[in-house]
């Protein structure tokens, strides 16, 4: 029923949204001002953040009943493709993915409960899902729990937990008795928990924490649908990332694009001669492209249509590999300059390797999409 | 025109699924072409001749035309039903294509009233095939640079000169042709004039041309003092390139106007995933092969790029900073996605993959290795994929021209 059923979900708040964050974003996140927050210990500018709070941007797509905007999930590319492509990173990812995940891990009222400041940006979480095997399975954690008669011990590691010093909270994932489970902690029992790690990427906060031996109270435990909600966290992750990376590509399309319309060698602007030109035409199809996937997956996702899995990895995975290409033509195109850390193009290469290898690289959405299509008997 | 509703919409898609059910044509004895560049024989082109007549008849053809010229008059988005409901049901494409896609739009857009009321219904019904004489044995894909003359003598202009790579070149009744008026003008552009010229008179040649595949499916065109009358101009003497530039924009899908139908047989992923199912590898079946999937998953994921990018381009909010990328893009992406596709279908078939059409042991009878020869017509046609990089990186990148 092809012609029945609209592929893009896309209205005029959409469409509001998304001009607000772009015209916003390109005023208060030029190049320097990305470089002063690779600088800042936090990484984000507090000023803009408040700004963004009060925009209602933290709380977008919470319901209205726990406080946020109650925007369909279609409406998280408005936000996070203009912060792509103006390099913004801060809270937000993080912010946006563990209010996601209560929104399923937590039962209601434990919703009711830690959601709303989440939804303002009065206060703010992160999710920890990741460990040191690099691994993207993320349905049986080392990460163990075992309960105790006050609560629960931990043993195990984190890893790639983002912005673990600017929250209050964060929601960990850990096994409890074989089955996944979810556990809500305050970053003041933390205290030297918490070690920074040097990531890539140098506009991102992403750290590492050792739980061996913390203790917690038996309310810390989340008492919603653990699988579900781990599903579900990782489909916004993939669509919030795969929306930066088409925004990253169309900033660093623009940079690239600038130069060869401005440097010129042997009399000729360089984009005049097609060893150049060429590759820039074919960067541009493929952001295209992948801008398209990346709308449809938002549509499917928040419209939960069958497919909805099959497009969002589609555009993770295609959106990864052209990011990244786009960034390395960049660094490659500019000649010297490019492999310069004063050259922006350095900027959007480190993000756009980040971002292929965060939450699923394209081999691993690729590897599964084969078995959504072509299951082998 | 008032909007049409979503149960009228229902309603037409119904009828057409009705229709194609009942009416498909029954599959020939012979070979159909993949494409109109690739009708090399009569019994090609009778048949599909036939089917875009029938489909004419029933009124599913040129639907957004001005009826007035045989078309529907309707929204545009009763023909984009048909055209889909038409792939899915993997009917043959529509033969004129050359006449519906460009000649046509054209000739509604720039030809005067009797123009459009002589060429315009046998365009749609099929009654004459169209033809583009465009290119020159010495000049592809700089167009301006043409050399066939037309050299006014009073009211005709006699034409003198080759033209080449002339697909349905065989069974045209007419051809669009830029040819030059004005050998003095002050630069090669301003020479040239845009004809709607006839084939069928004298001192008009053809010879077919013998393709890698050792098919037919295109002719060399001569003109040694055919005389076209000067009512068969579009836009004045002088005016020619401006007017095969609109010509090209309807050709490449880059200006909408088209009559519809499908252009050529569509080629999916699912096809070649068909195929990967049933030839092995080393004696496993090759879909088995990890390599073998994550390289139809690129394939899949680019042909869903394409489908997506097609419609998300037809509405304004979401078409980006370039609305004019992805309609100019469509003709290099697909192109080369077939001509690859096609490889990949072949290399599946390992020390098979080396007999041809007419094996008995040849996988599909050699499609695939025909296929993809004959996926080099749409990389080369209409402009090469290297000029259509060109294009992109220039008109709509903004970068420096060679």
């Amino acid at each position: 029923m092809e012609n029945r059923t609209a592929a893009f979900d896309f209205t005029d708040d959409h469409a509001l949204l998304a001009t607000t964050a772009h015209d916003l974003l390109a005023r208060r996140s030029d190049f320097g001002a990305v470089r002063s927050r690779v600088q800042h210990a936090l990484g984000f500018d507090p000023d803009l953040h408040r700004e963004l709070c009060e925009l209602g941007w933290l709380g977008l797509c919470i319901p209205s009943d726990l406080g946020g905007s109650g925007m369909p999930l279609s409406a998280l590319p408005c936000l996070f493709e203009p912060m792509g492509q103006r390099l913004l990173a801060g809270p937000y990812l993080a912010n946006t993915l563990a209010s996601q995940a209560l929104l399923i891990a937590a039962s209601p009222a434990q919703q009711r409960a830690v959601v709303p400041p989440l939804a303002t940006g009065a206060e703010l979480a992160s999710v920890a899902l990741y460990e040191s095997d690099g691994s993207y399975l993320l349905d049986a954690p080392g990460l163990t729990a075992t309960p105790t008669p006050s609560g629960f011990e931990l043993s195990g590691q984190k890893t790639s937990v983002l912005d673990a010093e600017a929250v209050q909270h964060v929601l960990v994932s850990a096994r409890l008795g074989g089955e996944l489970a979810w556990f809500w902690i305050p970053t003041a029992a933390l205290r030297g928990r918490i070690s920074r790690e040097r990531v890539i990427d140098e506009t991102r906060r992403s750290f590492r924490l050792e739980l061996s031996g913390l203790t917690l109270p038996a309310t810390a435990l989340l008492e919603g649908d653990a699988r579900r909600a781990l599903e579900h966290v990782q489909r916004v992750a993939w669509l919030v990332v795969a929306a930066e990376m088409a925004g990253g590509s169309e900033g660093v399309l623009a940079l690239t694009v600038d130069y060869l319309r401005t440097r010129t060698q042997f009399g000729k602007t360089i984009g005049s001669y097609q060893a150049l030109k060429h590759p820039m035409a074919e960067i541009m199809c493929a952001l295209e492209e992948g801008r398209s996937l990346l709308y449809r997956a938002a549509s499917a996702f928040a419209k939960h249509e069958p497919d909805a899995e099959i497009a969002l990895r589609m555009a993770k995975a295609q959106l990864g590999e052209s990011y990244a290409h786009a960034a390395d033509r960049s660094i490659q195109f500019h000649g010297a300059i490019g492999f310069t850390y004063e050259c922006h193009a350095q900027l959007f290469f480190r993000r756009a390797q980040w971002c292929e290898y965060s939450f699923g690289d394209p081999l691993h959405h690729r590897r599964h999409l084969a078995e959504l299509m072509w299951p082998r008997g | 025109m008032t909007e049409p509703s979503p149960k009228e919409l229902a309603e037409f898609q119904d009828q057409v699924r009705a229709f194609l059910r009942d009416h498909a044509p029954k599959p020939p004895r012979f070979r159909l072409p993949d494409s109109f560049m690739e009708v090399g024989s009569d019994e090609q082109f009778e048949y599909l001749r036939d089917w875009q007549a029938k489909v004419y008849a029933a009124g599913y053809l040129g639907l957004s035309w001005p009826k007035a010229y045989g078309g529907g008059g309707l929204p545009q988005v009763f023909q984009y039903i048909v055209d889909s409901e038409m792939a899915r049901a993997a009917v043959p494409f529509m033969v004129n294509v050359i006449g519906l896609f460009w000649a046509g739009p054209t000739i509604l857009k720039l030809g005067t009233e009797a123009q459009k009321q002589r060429y315009i219904p046998k365009i749609l019904s099929a009654e004459e095939i169209w033809c583009q004489g465009f290119s020159e044995p010495e000049h592809g894909s700089d167009l301006a640079s043409a050399q066939t003359t037309a050299i006014r003598d009073g009211d005709d202009y006699v034409l003198h000169g080759t033209k080449t790579w002339t697909s349905l070149g065989a069974y045209a009744a007419h051809m669009i042709l830029l040819a030059r008026t004005d050998k003095t003008a002050a630069s090669k552009y301003q020479g040239l004039s845009f004809f709607l010229a006839p084939m069928r008179v004298p001192h008009v040649t053809t010879h077919r041309i013998q393709k890698m595949t050792g098919e037919h499916g295109f002719t060399e065109t001569h003109f040694d003092g055919a005389r076209v009358p000067s009512n068969c101009l579009v836009g004045a003497e002088g005016e020619g390139w401006s007017v095969a530039m609109t010509v090209l924009l309807f050709e490449r899908g880059a200006e909408g106007g088209q009559a519809g139908g499908l252009a050529m047989v569509p080629l999916r992923v699912e096809q070649v995933v068909a195929l990967a199912k049933q030839v092995k590898r080393d004696g496993k079946p090759a879909i088995e092969d990890p390599i073998v999937r994550d390289t139809l998953v690129r394939f899949a994921i680019e042909e869903r790029g394409f489908q997506l990018s097609g419609q998300r381009a037809r509405i304004p909010g979401l078409a980006g900073p370039r609305p004019f990328a992805v309609p100019l893009m469509g003709k290099l992406r697909m192109s080369e996605f077939r001509r690859r596709l096609c490889a990949f279908a072949v290399q599946l078939q390992g020390a098979n993959a080396n007999l041809y059409s007419g094996d008995p042991n040849a996988v599909a009878d050699g499609a695939w290795q025909r296929g993809y020869m004959n996926a080099f017509s749409a990389t080369i046609g209409g402009g090469t994929s290297q000029i259509q990089l060109n294009i992109l990186g220039e008109r709509v990148l903004g970068l420096g021209k060679g």
